[in-house]
């Protein structure tokens, strides 16, 4: 599994600093190691934004050329994954904003549902529930489970849950404040698991049935 | 504790980011709420299944083309 690894200290440099500084000095193969390095996880979050495989290459395409057009623009102050991430985001919205001819799109719109924030469904589910599925019926259910939810709590539970981001990276990343991605990432939690009940309910273990396609 | 107080530390317990103290009575509330016990069970659940089944995965082909596009852009500055 791909995460994103912390800082270890505060006084030690995070290894992607040496790259930034290889690329800035005209080492242009130090940008390949970082575009190797995050590629997948960039990719993802723009397919988490854009639902659309085509939009998802040309993002991240385009995030990681303005991410080096723009890198003497780069702070040391934040770490270089988060600032890409938030180049990602941006031009995921714009990709979608052109889909949908002109709308305004943002990640931080005030999502008014109270799905999730009381849990309804109580049944337990199987002890290895994802094991009833094949590994392609399961990731449609994991896509199409995750589909549902509004963009902003998509790409908080990408960041924090699936890349291992801290939520102040998260919250930097996204543009977003600390307690309003906590509010996201506890109802995306919710509803997905919610969601997911429907397949890997305990009685419902046989049911292969129940994966739509 | 209530179970909507409960819900609204579920992810400092699933992040461990709670005192002891209230480590304590959230395990005193499970200890008595089935319904609680099974929402943190199956949260946690969900969150193991989408770590270890990664979606929209990038396939090697198309990274190596992507790769070699903006490889290429790079070289000759964007």
């Amino acid at each position: 599994m791909a995460t994103i690894q912390p800082i270890a200290g505060e006084n030690e440099q995070h290894p992607d600093v040496a790259l930034v500084e290889r690329v800035r000095a005209g080492d242009v193969s130090a940008y390949d190691e970082l575009v190797r390095k995050y590629d997948r996880q960039v990719f993802r979050i723009a397919q988490h934004i854009t639902q659309n495989r085509e939009d998802a290459e040309d993002v991240m395409q385009d995030a990681f050329l303005k991410a080096y057009e723009k890198l003497d623009q780069f702070q040391g102050n934040s770490k270089f994954y988060t600032w890409l991430v938030r180049i990602a985001v941006n031009e995921s919205l714009m990709r979608l904003r052109k889909r949908r001819t002109g709308r305004m799109v943002s990640i931080d719109e005030d999502i008014d549902t109270d799905e999730g924030t009381v849990p309804r469904d109580l049944a337990d589910w199987a002890p290895d529930p994802e094991q009833n599925y094949t590994q392609a019926e399961l990731r449609r259910i994991l896509e199409k489970t995750i589909k549902g939810l509004p963009p902003g709590f998509r790409v908080v539970f990408e960041l924090r849950d699936v890349q291992g981001l801290s939520t102040e990276d998260t919250a930097e990343a996204l543009g977003l404040s600390v307690p309003a991605v906590k509010s996201r990432l506890l109802r995306a939690r919710l509803q997905l698991r919610e969601r997911l009940s429907r397949y890997f309910h305990r009685k419902k273990r046989s049911s292969r049935l129940g994966v739509e396609k | 504790m209530t179970c909507t107080e409960f819900i609204a530390l579920l992810d400092d317990l699933i992040d461990d980011t709670v005192t002891a103290e209230m480590r304590a009575d959230l395990q005193e509330h499970l200890r008595c709420c089935e319904h609680c016990e099974v929402t943190l069970n199956t949260t946690r659940k969900t969150i193991q299944i989408y770590r270890s089944h990664q979606i929209y995965d990038l396939p090697s082909s198309l990274r190596d083309r992507l790769h070699a596009v903006i490889m290429a852009r790079c070289k000759k500055g964007c």
